[in-house]
């Protein structure tokens, strides 16, 4: 294993983390809201009367924060390699997955880690795992 | 007032991804590459974030209402079951495909990225394939 010392901004990382914590806080104490992005966008496919609009306040915002980071800072320049027709099916296995397994990496990952929800960090820990396979296989043996 | 908090709340949450480098799929990659050159920041990220969110979700357990006077939802469920597993499965091989999960999906929109639109129109797309077999009667 070959770590990259020199690319890794573990400050960046950590400060953002912290960001993303003050941010499940607040929907937590002020909303009474879990944070998990998967379950706020697939709330709104159930419309139910009077749980529709925060979703799309939280969602709003979160779409909107790049025009807010863009007042203070530079936006990082992203480049993403994948193919179209990957994306596509990626987007599809994300999004019926995650409604699957009640969560993503903010529901599960942050907020199931936070409470200490053994079901929770199963989720997590399958994700993940299930990740580093699927990484390996696209980069290391499909692409050979 | 509780709209206004959920907005904050967004925009807070999609500063904190952009400034962690989560909502760059290559950052996502390279910490899931552990072959490759390893990327530990999402450590830290969830670090961070679990750090703050911790204290927040021990005052919740002690109150039976938000600050806003409505109601604490936390999910009750407890059970590990085959669909958690299936789902923890299936949304892993799609994150590892292409590094984005559905966080840095909606900010890179915001962002103009044509990539992430399309990634987006077929998350929603697979969530809408979800919701139509969970309404058939098994």
């Amino acid at each position: 294993m070959y770590i990259n010392y020199l690319d890794v901004i573990p400050w960046h990382a950590m400060v953002g983390g912290l960001g993303i914590g003050s941010a499940v806080a607040m929907l937590l104490l002020f909303n009474g809201r879990i944070a998990g992005i998967s379950g706020i966008i697939g709330g709104l496919f159930r419309l139910q009367r009077g749980d529709i609009s925060w979703r799309i306040a939280f969602i709003s915002g979160l779409v909107l924060s790049v025009v807010m980071w863009n007042f203070f800072f530079v936006f990082p320049e992203i480049r993403i390699e994948t193919s179209h027709i990957m994306l596509l099916l990626a987007g599809l296995l994300v999004g019926y997955g995650t409604r699957l397994g009640s969560g993503c990496t903010s529901g599960h990952g942050v907020c199931g880690l936070s409470r200490g929800s053994p079901r929770s960090f199963t989720a997590t820990a399958i994700f993940i795992l299930t990740a580093v396979v699927t990484v390996y296989l696209v980069r290391h043996v499909v692409a050979n | 007032m509780v709209l206004l908090m959920a907005w904050v709340s967004g925009i807070v949450f999609g500063m904190g991804i952009i400034l962690s480098g989560m909502v760059n799929p290559a950052i996502v990659l390279a910490f899931l590459d552990i072959t490759g050159r390893w990327d530990s920041s999402l450590i830290w990220v969830m670090a961070g974030a679990v750090a703050v969110s911790s204290i927040a979700f021990a005052i919740a357990k002690k109150r039976k209402k938000n600050f806003l006077g409505g109601s604490m939802q936390i999910p009750s469920v407890t059970k590990i079951d085959a669909r958690l597993i299936m789902g923890g499965i299936v949304f892993g091989v799609g994150w590892g495909i292409a590094g984005i999960w559905p966080g840095p999906a909606l900010v890179l929109v915001g962002s103009g990225s044509v990539e992430a639109i399309i990634f987006l129109i077929a998350m929603l797309l697979g969530m809408g394939i979800f919701e139509v077999n969970q309404q058939k009667p098994s």
